[in-house]
């Protein structure tokens, strides 16, 4: 067997077995019982050869409708913006992405330090005081700031928010149900969390309040009004946050949140069919101890150089074992790489302005939708998502959309019944003027044949 | 400061410099003060950096400068399977069809990607010898939670509500008992015999009416195949319990031996290991969980079938442990790893295992004059040596490590697992030449040597790299987290 991949000649072979004082490979697999042996080869596909095997995948990636191809309006959690190409070459950098996590701290001082540098720019964009070196993604860090929640209080609700994506809080449920977690859910109000309902609801058994800002439905929830219900019951303030806002709007954690996740997939990750995205994970200092995954430490050397080491390890899995504050081990260190980039090119000044942009255009938008005779559900604050209600099936409008290369919003209605006939609408920097009336058109063509029907 | 310090990114901004390139606004300009209301406007910037283009690419360059991987060196990190990571799997990520695909758009508008979702499934199936597979766990530590939820559902579905306990060997990975006590579990140990396989005696004293699983890697930790798997299958199944499979050393048994044929009823493979999705530095991974039939109910939401010629998600699950993670899992990392299967073959995986496994016994063989192996006895894909001996002469296995280090190699996994003292876990992974094995074997003898004549030269090990041992106690005890400007 010759392969690229595989370097034994059979010299080698012959060689190695001499010195193991075997015959044949096949001896060192007697310990393996008759009853369970696999004979053969598996029935599989055969190995193609590199060119072969690209053009083929090429082709079947070539069925897919891309961004590049097709302006997007689809948001709900998963984003296209801008990605800096600077991103890719440096992740492209092979002394990180064949590494392994970063135990051996003398030659992985490169991987360490960009971590530290995540975490600060992740407690900069949130205002928290301490983030991890990443999450899964922004769901399941959603659903480790309620066992974190419920640990910390010792208290077995959560009460959640429906203006919290759907997808997470399914995943909060499927947690909760491990945990024996009670899981509530907060109604609605205008496409907010409901606060007088979250006034009755919450009481001395919550262990955390979860709240998405902006939310869901792309409005921007008032924190200020939400902090000092939750702490008043002594439950805690658990955020997801798309930290692309955060440019633009009150950090969590100057709002008072004691956990702020999210996903950082909107700086420079790649929406590729929803994964590998950026969990992340931020507290106050009196939460440090608690954090789940791994955390990056500033010490020194023997000769008083700085240096950069995993810290806090009895938190963890391969310390801890079953008393571990969390399973998690594998990160997304590469992604929360790419974020770095991406956060490190953006700066400063380029986080306020993209989050400006994204709330100008979705403005502009909205204004446009309305002129055209369009319902807006909610007249909220709006970050880069707003609902609209639709004159035909999301899905006929989605087609018809998708003929002239555009990709349509999230129908709602897949996810709250209230909502059937309701279209979430994304439009992030990367939308021009032009690709926003060439929407506004095709949306508005249903809304002048009812009106010249009714006439 | 010391002059040696490598530059934060913080510590190189400059008020003015930019590094991107936004597209111009071409719409009205609107104050955020008329859309916003005034307590939600931030008033304080996030302290980012202020850094041009090419300092950003020369500062993540230094850094990465600092850094080693597989395509710097050697990486004999035991249990972690750093075997090469194919470029043609990167590049294929990179498809603007995979890469730049919204995972709530119309099922009709990616065919493409679900067609390789699902023949991904088909080859795990057959891989693992399991009735179905899910992607969407992840990593592995989530595909084990993932696996011991749905064992957890299949009992309850049954009424049967006291199986309260998960067996784990005292070899096992942490995240087993982590993953256990996630989905609700209370650990219970069992002890593995003096020949580093499962105590079967012990087994039995432990297992009962309230066994929902035991949690097993085979080969184990130590490398070594359980002979006796089925036996211990036959313990666990008796008691009602479900045998648990942890794929991280699957790369072992690739052709010569299938969990599901082992009487496995859960199964969970970690891409990133076994099928070349790069580590990345510590992800993201992917771990695809297989289950036996009787589990199908409890698969987490959505699962991907095939009507016809059309590929969609099934969402009426009524059975189902809930969603795991949103959307479809690490789709990315999935890719590559379809990639890395189609560009083997049936024929290559066998030769990747076998090579793999003649790697291990070739370096254990050549290694043992020289340190203490603890299982005399052939090892799978990978071989556990003992630092006792040197450790006596006042060297630990932790010097050697760092030794290791001023010949350019990454060490062995070390202190792990816990039933070897002062262990060396080593996995050369069947993409490494003879000629690296020799030197690699080479540099270990020679340090053997230099514990005997000269231990100071490895006690105060490593002596080239840009950084010498780190104080881990201060990093502990007053954590620094992040950067704060002016301190």
């Amino acid at each position: 067997m010759k392969h690229r991949y595989l370097p034994m000649t059979s010299q080698d072979e012959k060689e190695m077995l001499e010195t193991i004082g075997i015959d044949s490979i096949d001896e060192l697999f007697s310990d393996i019982p008759e009853k369970v042996r696999f004979k053969g080869e598996y029935n599989i596909k055969p190995a193609k050869s590199e060119s072969s095997l690209t053009k083929e995948l090429a082709q079947l990636a070539a069925k897919n409708a891309d961004t590049n191809r097709y302006a997007s309006f689809l948001g709900a959690g998963v984003y296209d913006h801008y990605k800096p190409i600077i991103v890719d070459h440096v992740i492209s950098r092979s002394e990180f992405y064949t590494a392994y996590t970063p135990y051996q701290p003398e030659i992985s001082q490169g991987e360490l330090q960009a971590i530290f540098e995540f975490q600060t720019m992740i407690s900069e964009l949130t205002g928290m005081d301490i983030a991890n070196s990443s999450m899964y993604d922004g769901g399941t860090a959603l659903a480790e700031a309620g066992m974190l929640a419920a640990g910390h209080t010792k208290r077995k609700k959560i009460l959640v928010s429906r203006a919290v994506h759907p997808e997470s809080r399914d995943v909060v449920r499927t947690y909760a149900l491990g945990q024996s977690i009670e899981v509530i859910e907060i109604p609605l109000k205008d496409g907010h969390t409901d606060l007088d309902a979250l006034k009755e609801m919450i009481d001395e058994n919550v262990a955390t309040v979860m709240i998405q800002y902006p939310n869901f439905f792309g409005q921007v929830e008032n924190l200020k009004e939400i902090e000092p219900i939750v702490h008043e019951a002594g439950a805690l303030l658990s955020v997801s946050s798309n930290p692309l806002a955060l440019g633009a709007l009150t950090s969590p954690g100057q709002l008072g949140a004691d956990i702020t996740v999210g996903d950082a997939q909107p700086f420079g990750i790649p929406e590729a069919y929803g994964g590998p995205h950026c969990g992340y994970f931020a507290v106050t200092k009196k939460l440090m101890r608690k954090v789940p995954g791994r955390l990056v430490g500033e010490t020194t050397d023997e000769e008083g150089r700085r240096g950069f080491v995993l810290t806090l390890q009895a938190r963890e899995q391969h310390i801890r074992r079953d008393k571990a504050t969390s399973n998690i081990c594998s990160n997304q260190a590469l992604n929360a790489l790419a974020a770095s980039v991406a956060m490190t090119a953006l700066g400063k000044v380029g986080t306020q302005e993209i989050a400006k942009q994204n709330i100008v255009k979705t403005h502009y938008m909205k204004q446009q939708l309305k002129r055209a005779g369009l319902e807006i559900a909610f007249e909220g604050a709006h970050f880069n998502e707003i609902v609209v209600k639709t004159e035909e099936s999301v899905k006929q409008l989605n087609d018809r959309l998708f003929e002239h290369n555009m990709i349509g919003g999230y129908d709602l209605g897949l996810s709250y019944d209230e909502f059937k006939g309701h279209v979430l609408v994304a439009v992030t920097e990367q939308r021009t003027k032009e690709e926003i009336d060439a929407f506004v058109q095709e949306i508005a063509a249903k809304v002048k044949e009812a009106g010249a029907t009714h006439a | 400061m010391h002059k040696d310090n490598q530059a934060l990114i913080f510590e190189l901004t400059k008020e003015g410099r930019i590094g991107y390139s936004l597209p111009t606004l071409d719409v009205p300009e609107v104050d955020l003060s008329e859309l916003l209301p005034n307590e939600l406007i931030r008033t304080e910037a996030a302290e980012l950096p202020e850094v041009s283009e090419l300092d950003i690419m020369r500062h993540y360059t230094a850094l990465s400068n600092r850094n080693h991987g597989v395509d710097s060196g050697f990486y004999p990190l035991g249990s972690c399977t750093m075997k090469y990571n194919p470029k043609i799997n990167e590049t294929v990520a990179r498809f603007p069809g995979f890469a730049n695909i919204h995972p709530l758009q119309d099922e009709k508008t990616v065919q493409g990607a679900l067609a390789l979702l699902f023949d991904l499934q088909e080859h795990l199936k057959e891989i693992t010898g399991m009735d179905e597979v899910t992607l969407q766990p992840a990593a592995g530590a989530h595909g084990e939670w993932t696996g011991l939820m749905m064992i957890r559902a299949y009992h309850e579905a049954r009424g049967d509500m006291k199986r309260t306990k998960v067996i784990v060997p005292d070899s096992a990975h942490g995240t087993n008992p982590a993953s256990a006590t996630v989905a609700g579990f209370e650990t219970v140990t069992v002890k593995s015999s003096d020949q580093g396989l499962v105590d079967l005696e012990d087994l039995k004293r432990v297992v009962g009416e309230d066994t929902a699983a035991l949690m097993l890697t085979n080969p184990n930790t130590l490398g070594l195949f359980e002979e006796q798997i089925l036996e211990m299958a036959a313990i666990i199944h008796e008691v009602g319990g479900k045998l648990y499979y942890d794929g991280a050393n699957l790369n072992a048994v690739m052709s010569k031996a299938r969990p599901g044929d082992m009487g496995f009823d859960v199964v969970h493979l970690n891409l990133h290991k076994t099928f070349t999705g790069p580590h990345g530095g510590g992800g993201p991974g992917s771990g695809p969980v297989g289950v036996k039939n009787d589990l199908l109910p409890y698969l987490p939401k959505p699962v991907l079938v095939k009507n016809e010629d059309v590929y969609t998600f099934d969402y009426d699950r009524p059975e189902s442990i809930g969603r795991v993670k949103p959307f479809y899992g690490n789709f990315g990392i999935n890719v590559r790893a379809y990639t890395y299967i189609r560009s083997m073959g049936p024929d290559g995986l066998k030769a990747v295992t076998e090579y793999a496994v003649l790697n291990a016994n070739y370096m254990m063989r050549r290694l043992q004059p020289h340190f203490d192996l603890p299982y005399d006895r052939h090892c799978k894909h990978e071989f556990v040596l003992s630092g006792r001996r040197q450790k006596k002469m006042g060297v630990r296995t932790l010097d050697m490590a760092k030794r290791l280090l001023d010949f350019g190699y990454h060490p062995p996994t070390i202190y792990f697992p816990l039933n070897v003292e002062e262990g060396m876990m080593i996995e050369p992974t069947e993409t490494e030449s003879k000629e690296t094995l020799d030197a690699f074997i080479d540099a270990m003898i020679q340090i053997a040597k230099e514990v005997e004549e000269n231990p100071e030269i490895v006690q105060n090990a490593p002596h080239t790299t840009v950084i010498s041992r780190l104080d881990e106690t201060k990093a502990a005890r007053k954590p620094v987290l992040r950067y704060y400007e002016g301190e």
